[in-house]
Protein backbone atom coordinates (compact mmCIF):
# COMPACT_ATOMS: atom_id res chain seq x y z
CA UNK A 1 0.00 0.00 0.00
CA UNK A 2 0.96 3.73 -0.52
CA UNK A 3 3.59 4.94 2.00
CA UNK A 4 0.98 7.92 2.02
CA UNK A 5 -2.18 6.62 2.34
CA UNK A 6 -0.67 4.76 5.11
CA UNK A 7 0.02 7.63 6.52
CA UNK A 8 -3.26 9.22 6.69
CA UNK A 9 -4.50 6.09 8.18
CA UNK A 10 -2.64 5.92 11.28
CA UNK A 11 -2.75 10.02 11.84
CA UNK A 12 -6.67 9.55 11.89
CA UNK A 13 -6.96 6.67 13.56
CA UNK A 14 -5.10 8.13 16.29
CA UNK A 15 -6.33 11.09 16.82
CA UNK A 16 -9.90 9.43 16.75
CA UNK A 17 -8.49 7.15 19.57
CA UNK A 18 -7.57 9.79 21.69
CA UNK A 19 -10.82 11.50 21.58
CA UNK A 20 -9.43 14.73 19.55
CA UNK A 21 -11.60 15.05 16.79
CA UNK A 22 -15.24 13.44 16.34
CA UNK A 23 -14.90 12.36 12.32
CA UNK A 24 -12.05 12.29 9.84
CA UNK A 25 -12.91 13.74 6.68
CA UNK A 26 -11.04 12.07 3.72
CA UNK A 27 -11.19 10.44 0.26
CA UNK A 28 -12.52 6.62 0.31
CA UNK A 29 -12.31 4.35 -3.08
CA UNK A 30 -15.27 5.45 -5.76
CA UNK A 31 -17.61 3.02 -7.25
CA UNK A 32 -16.41 2.92 -10.61
CA UNK A 33 -12.01 2.58 -11.16
CA UNK A 34 -10.04 6.02 -11.15
CA UNK A 35 -12.55 7.56 -8.92
CA UNK A 36 -12.53 8.55 -5.09
CA UNK A 37 -15.80 9.78 -3.40
CA UNK A 38 -15.66 11.95 0.34
CA UNK A 39 -15.92 9.87 3.19
CA UNK A 40 -16.29 10.73 6.73
CA UNK A 41 -14.80 8.35 9.07
CA UNK A 42 -16.23 8.37 12.64
CA UNK A 43 -14.09 4.76 14.31
CA UNK A 44 -10.45 3.84 14.29
CA UNK A 45 -12.39 0.98 12.12
CA UNK A 46 -13.23 2.90 9.61
CA UNK A 47 -10.23 5.16 9.04
CA UNK A 48 -9.29 1.23 6.93
CA UNK A 49 -11.45 2.91 3.81
CA UNK A 50 -9.06 6.04 3.17
CA UNK A 51 -7.05 6.26 0.33
CA UNK A 52 -5.05 8.59 -1.28
CA UNK A 53 -4.43 8.48 -5.31
CA UNK A 54 -3.87 10.78 -8.30
CA UNK A 55 -7.78 10.87 -8.28
CA UNK A 56 -8.73 12.66 -5.17
CA UNK A 57 -10.16 15.96 -7.32
CA UNK A 58 -12.78 17.04 -4.95
CA UNK A 59 -12.52 19.40 -2.34
CA UNK A 60 -12.67 18.31 0.99
CA UNK A 61 -13.57 22.11 2.81
CA UNK A 62 -16.44 21.59 0.58
CA UNK A 63 -17.85 19.50 3.93
CA UNK A 64 -16.72 21.62 6.86
CA UNK A 65 -19.24 24.02 6.62
CA UNK A 66 -20.85 25.16 9.18
CA UNK A 67 -20.22 21.92 11.03
CA UNK A 68 -20.90 22.00 14.78
CA UNK A 69 -18.58 18.70 16.18
CA UNK A 70 -14.70 18.53 16.12
CA UNK A 71 -13.39 17.59 12.82
CA UNK A 72 -10.26 16.26 11.51
CA UNK A 73 -10.02 17.02 7.82
CA UNK A 74 -7.53 15.62 4.84
CA UNK A 75 -6.11 19.10 3.27
CA UNK A 76 -4.17 19.08 -0.17
CA UNK A 77 -2.65 22.69 -0.82
CA UNK A 78 -6.02 23.86 -1.90
CA UNK A 79 -8.61 22.35 0.18
CA UNK A 80 -6.11 24.06 2.80
CA UNK A 81 -6.53 27.77 1.20
CA UNK A 82 -10.75 26.89 1.01
CA UNK A 83 -10.36 25.87 4.60
CA UNK A 84 -8.55 29.36 5.39
CA UNK A 85 -11.59 30.45 3.30
CA UNK A 86 -13.83 28.99 5.64
CA UNK A 87 -12.40 30.46 8.86
CA UNK A 88 -12.16 33.79 7.34
CA UNK A 89 -15.96 33.57 6.62
CA UNK A 90 -16.68 32.41 9.61
CA UNK A 91 -18.08 28.84 8.51
CA UNK A 92 -15.97 27.06 11.29
CA UNK A 93 -13.72 27.81 14.15
CA UNK A 94 -9.73 26.93 13.72
CA UNK A 95 -10.31 25.18 17.36
CA UNK A 96 -12.59 23.05 15.59
CA UNK A 97 -9.86 21.74 13.19
CA UNK A 98 -7.36 19.01 13.45
CA UNK A 99 -5.71 19.44 9.51
CA UNK A 100 -3.61 16.84 8.80
CA UNK A 101 -2.21 18.44 5.78
CA UNK A 102 -1.24 16.06 2.74
CA UNK A 103 1.42 18.02 0.21
CA UNK A 104 0.48 16.91 -4.10
CA UNK A 105 1.80 16.49 -6.65
CA UNK A 106 -1.29 17.38 -8.68
CA UNK A 107 -4.51 15.24 -9.40
CA UNK A 108 -4.80 12.99 -12.29
CA UNK A 109 -7.16 14.60 -15.30
CA UNK A 110 -10.18 12.52 -15.51
CA UNK A 111 -9.61 11.68 -19.21
CA UNK A 112 -6.29 11.33 -19.80
CA UNK A 113 -4.77 9.69 -16.13
CA UNK A 114 -1.15 10.52 -17.25
CA UNK A 115 -1.31 14.06 -17.47
CA UNK A 116 -2.23 16.54 -14.77
CA UNK A 117 -5.48 18.08 -14.93
CA UNK A 118 -5.47 21.35 -16.16
CA UNK A 119 -5.97 23.70 -12.75
CA UNK A 120 -3.04 21.45 -10.91
CA UNK A 121 -0.68 22.17 -14.10
CA UNK A 122 -0.68 25.81 -13.16
CA UNK A 123 -0.96 25.53 -9.57
CA UNK A 124 1.74 27.64 -7.37
CA UNK A 125 0.34 26.59 -3.81
CA UNK A 126 0.73 22.45 -3.64
CA UNK A 127 1.91 22.34 -0.40
CA UNK A 128 -1.07 23.29 2.75
CA UNK A 129 -1.06 26.97 4.10
CA UNK A 130 -2.49 25.68 7.23
CA UNK A 131 -1.95 22.18 8.93
CA UNK A 132 -1.65 20.83 12.89
CA UNK A 133 0.04 17.73 11.01
CA UNK A 134 2.15 16.94 8.28
CA UNK A 135 1.34 13.29 6.14
CA UNK A 136 4.70 13.69 4.15
CA UNK A 137 7.34 16.54 3.50
CA UNK A 138 6.32 19.22 1.60
CA UNK A 139 6.67 18.64 -2.29
CA UNK A 140 8.67 21.65 -4.19
CA UNK A 141 6.37 24.16 -5.73
CA UNK A 142 6.15 24.50 -9.59
CA UNK A 143 7.27 27.69 -10.79
CA UNK A 144 4.45 28.96 -13.32
CA UNK A 145 6.06 31.88 -15.97
CA UNK A 146 2.72 32.56 -16.69
CA UNK A 147 -0.12 31.03 -15.17
CA UNK A 148 -2.96 33.30 -16.37
CA UNK A 149 -2.05 32.35 -20.40
CA UNK A 150 -5.46 30.70 -21.05
CA UNK A 151 -6.70 33.94 -19.58
CA UNK A 152 -5.16 36.48 -21.86
CA UNK A 153 -5.67 34.57 -24.85
CA UNK A 154 -9.50 34.85 -24.45
CA UNK A 155 -8.69 38.81 -23.29
CA UNK A 156 -6.87 39.36 -27.04
CA UNK A 157 -10.30 38.18 -28.77
CA UNK A 158 -12.44 41.04 -29.99
CA UNK A 159 -16.21 40.65 -28.24
CA UNK A 160 -17.73 38.89 -30.47
CA UNK A 161 -15.32 36.12 -30.63
CA UNK A 162 -15.41 36.25 -26.59
CA UNK A 163 -18.87 35.94 -26.52
CA UNK A 164 -19.00 33.03 -28.79
CA UNK A 165 -16.39 31.32 -27.00
CA UNK A 166 -18.73 31.45 -23.98
CA UNK A 167 -21.66 30.65 -25.64
CA UNK A 168 -19.80 27.97 -26.72
CA UNK A 169 -18.66 26.50 -23.28
CA UNK A 170 -22.15 26.18 -22.09
CA UNK A 171 -24.14 24.74 -24.82
CA UNK A 172 -23.75 21.56 -23.17
CA UNK A 173 -24.58 22.96 -19.73
CA UNK A 174 -27.82 20.20 -18.47
CA UNK A 175 -28.04 22.53 -14.89
CA UNK A 176 -27.44 19.76 -12.85
CA UNK A 177 -25.61 22.21 -9.94
CA UNK A 178 -22.79 19.53 -9.69
CA UNK A 179 -20.19 22.58 -10.06
CA UNK A 180 -22.31 24.45 -7.40
CA UNK A 181 -22.88 21.52 -5.23
CA UNK A 182 -18.76 20.75 -5.28
CA UNK A 183 -17.89 23.92 -4.76
CA UNK A 184 -16.15 25.15 -0.86
CA UNK A 185 -17.51 28.81 -1.67
CA UNK A 186 -21.09 27.84 -2.79
CA UNK A 187 -22.46 27.53 0.71
CA UNK A 188 -25.51 30.08 0.91
CA UNK A 189 -28.39 28.28 2.28
CA UNK A 190 -30.71 28.58 -0.60
CA UNK A 191 -28.58 29.66 -3.66
CA UNK A 192 -29.83 32.65 -6.12
CA UNK A 193 -31.20 30.41 -8.32
CA UNK A 194 -33.00 28.54 -6.49
CA UNK A 195 -34.88 31.79 -5.06
CA UNK A 196 -38.58 31.77 -5.82
CA UNK A 197 -39.58 35.23 -4.02
CA UNK A 198 -38.06 37.09 -5.69
CA UNK A 199 -36.91 34.43 -9.05
CA UNK A 200 -33.97 36.08 -10.18
CA UNK A 201 -33.35 33.59 -12.96
CA UNK A 202 -35.47 30.81 -14.90
CA UNK A 203 -35.30 27.55 -14.14
CA UNK A 204 -35.62 25.87 -17.41
CA UNK A 205 -33.18 25.13 -19.58
CA UNK A 206 -33.57 28.43 -21.55
CA UNK A 207 -29.78 29.48 -22.78
CA UNK A 208 -30.26 33.10 -21.18
CA UNK A 209 -30.75 31.50 -17.83
CA UNK A 210 -27.92 28.74 -17.86
CA UNK A 211 -25.18 31.99 -18.72
CA UNK A 212 -26.89 34.14 -15.66
CA UNK A 213 -26.22 31.04 -13.50
CA UNK A 214 -22.48 30.45 -14.63
CA UNK A 215 -21.93 34.53 -14.65
CA UNK A 216 -23.21 35.26 -11.04
CA UNK A 217 -22.18 31.99 -9.71
CA UNK A 218 -18.94 33.39 -11.02
CA UNK A 219 -19.17 36.29 -9.79
CA UNK A 220 -20.00 35.24 -6.10
CA UNK A 221 -16.42 33.93 -6.23
CA UNK A 222 -14.66 36.74 -6.94
CA UNK A 223 -11.62 37.02 -4.71
CA UNK A 224 -12.78 34.20 -3.12
CA UNK A 225 -11.55 30.80 -5.40
CA UNK A 226 -8.62 29.13 -5.06
CA UNK A 227 -8.78 27.55 -8.42
CA UNK A 228 -9.36 23.81 -6.96
CA UNK A 229 -10.96 22.72 -9.92
CA UNK A 230 -13.83 20.84 -7.73
CA UNK A 231 -16.28 22.36 -10.11
CA UNK A 232 -15.02 21.04 -13.12
CA UNK A 233 -14.17 17.19 -11.62
CA UNK A 234 -18.09 16.95 -10.78
CA UNK A 235 -19.39 18.54 -14.09
CA UNK A 236 -21.10 15.00 -15.64
CA UNK A 237 -20.77 17.51 -19.06
CA UNK A 238 -17.00 18.40 -19.07
CA UNK A 239 -17.38 22.26 -19.20
CA UNK A 240 -14.60 24.71 -18.40
CA UNK A 241 -16.62 26.33 -15.57
CA UNK A 242 -12.69 27.51 -14.56
CA UNK A 243 -13.03 29.91 -17.48
CA UNK A 244 -15.30 32.46 -15.42
CA UNK A 245 -13.26 32.00 -12.16
CA UNK A 246 -10.11 32.44 -13.68
CA UNK A 247 -10.56 35.61 -15.32
CA UNK A 248 -11.81 36.81 -11.52
CA UNK A 249 -8.52 34.92 -10.06
CA UNK A 250 -6.10 37.02 -12.48
CA UNK A 251 -8.34 40.68 -11.80
CA UNK A 252 -7.96 39.99 -8.10
CA UNK A 253 -4.07 39.48 -8.28
CA UNK A 254 -3.69 42.48 -10.68
CA UNK A 255 -6.12 44.77 -8.60
CA UNK A 256 -5.35 43.88 -5.18
CA UNK A 257 -2.58 41.51 -4.79
CA UNK A 258 -4.78 39.02 -3.62
CA UNK A 259 -4.52 35.31 -3.50
CA UNK A 260 -7.14 33.58 -2.05
CA UNK A 261 -7.22 31.16 1.38
CA UNK A 262 -3.33 32.06 1.67
CA UNK A 263 -3.80 33.69 5.51
CA UNK A 264 -6.48 33.75 8.30
CA UNK A 265 -5.68 37.13 9.75
CA UNK A 266 -6.29 38.97 6.39
CA UNK A 267 -9.91 40.23 5.48
CA UNK A 268 -10.64 39.32 1.49
CA UNK A 269 -10.30 42.28 -0.77
CA UNK A 270 -13.87 42.32 -1.30
CA UNK A 271 -14.75 42.60 2.13
CA UNK A 272 -12.43 45.53 3.15
CA UNK A 273 -11.46 49.36 2.21
CA UNK A 274 -8.43 49.98 1.52
CA UNK A 275 -7.11 54.00 0.23
CA UNK A 276 -5.68 52.31 -2.44
CA UNK A 277 -8.24 50.34 -3.99
CA UNK A 278 -8.28 51.01 -7.84
CA UNK A 279 -10.97 53.11 -8.28
CA UNK A 280 -10.96 54.63 -11.95
CA UNK A 281 -13.82 52.94 -12.48
CA UNK A 282 -16.05 55.68 -10.46
CA UNK A 283 -17.13 58.81 -12.12
CA UNK B 1 -17.77 42.96 -12.59
CA UNK B 2 -17.17 45.18 -15.50
CA UNK B 3 -14.34 43.42 -16.26
CA UNK B 4 -15.87 40.08 -16.40
CA UNK B 5 -18.45 41.65 -18.42
CA UNK B 6 -15.90 42.56 -21.05
CA UNK B 7 -14.50 39.33 -21.01
CA UNK B 8 -17.45 37.43 -21.75
CA UNK B 9 -17.68 39.84 -24.97
CA UNK B 10 -19.94 42.36 -23.75
CA UNK B 11 -19.51 46.25 -23.99
CA UNK B 12 -17.58 47.11 -20.60
CA UNK B 13 -19.75 50.77 -21.21
CA UNK B 14 -22.98 49.38 -20.18
CA UNK B 15 -21.79 49.27 -16.64
CA UNK B 16 -21.29 52.64 -15.04
CA UNK B 17 -20.67 53.69 -11.52
CA UNK B 18 -20.88 56.81 -9.97
CA UNK B 19 -21.01 58.41 -6.20
CA UNK B 20 -23.73 61.42 -6.52
CA UNK B 21 -24.72 63.29 -3.07
CA UNK B 22 -28.06 64.43 -3.28
CA UNK B 23 -27.06 68.09 -3.27
CA UNK B 24 -25.65 67.06 -6.56
CA UNK B 25 -27.87 67.65 -8.92
CA UNK B 26 -25.49 69.11 -11.97
CA UNK B 27 -23.20 66.23 -11.56
CA UNK B 28 -26.15 63.74 -11.46
CA UNK B 29 -27.87 65.37 -14.72
CA UNK B 30 -24.65 65.33 -16.50
CA UNK B 31 -23.96 61.49 -15.31
CA UNK B 32 -27.31 60.47 -16.66
CA UNK B 33 -26.61 62.08 -19.93
CA UNK B 34 -23.36 60.86 -20.59
CA UNK B 35 -24.69 57.39 -19.77
CA UNK B 36 -27.63 57.47 -21.80
CA UNK B 37 -25.60 58.83 -24.32
CA UNK B 38 -22.66 55.84 -24.29
CA UNK B 39 -25.55 52.89 -24.33
CA UNK B 40 -27.16 54.87 -27.36
CA UNK B 41 -23.95 55.50 -29.32
CA UNK B 42 -23.16 51.38 -28.66
CA UNK B 43 -27.18 50.46 -29.71
CA UNK B 44 -29.02 47.80 -28.77
CA UNK B 45 -27.56 44.89 -26.79
CA UNK B 46 -27.89 41.39 -29.11
CA UNK B 47 -26.11 39.18 -26.05
CA UNK B 48 -26.95 37.76 -22.87
CA UNK B 49 -30.93 38.92 -24.05
CA UNK B 50 -33.73 36.13 -23.07
CA UNK B 51 -36.08 35.57 -26.05
CA UNK B 52 -39.14 34.43 -25.06
CA UNK B 53 -41.16 32.94 -28.39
Amino acid sequence: MDSLTQKIREIASNILKEGRVDMVIGFAKGTIPMTTKPYMARTPEQVENFIWDKNCTLNLANYITGRKEKIGIIAKGCDSRNIVNHIVENKISRDQLYIIGVPCSGMADKHNPDELRDNCATCTHRNPVIFDVMAAEPVEEQKIDDPFADVKAVEAMDKDAKWSYFEGLLQNCIRCYACRNACPLCYCPTCFVDESGPQWVGKGQNKTDIQTFHFLRAFHCAGRCTDCGACEAACPMDIHVRAFTRKLNKDSLELFGWEAGLDITKRPPLDTFNPDDPNDFIK
Amino acid sequence: MANLFEHIGMEKERLQFSWISSAEAGKFTNVATEVANTIEALGPIDKFVKKTD
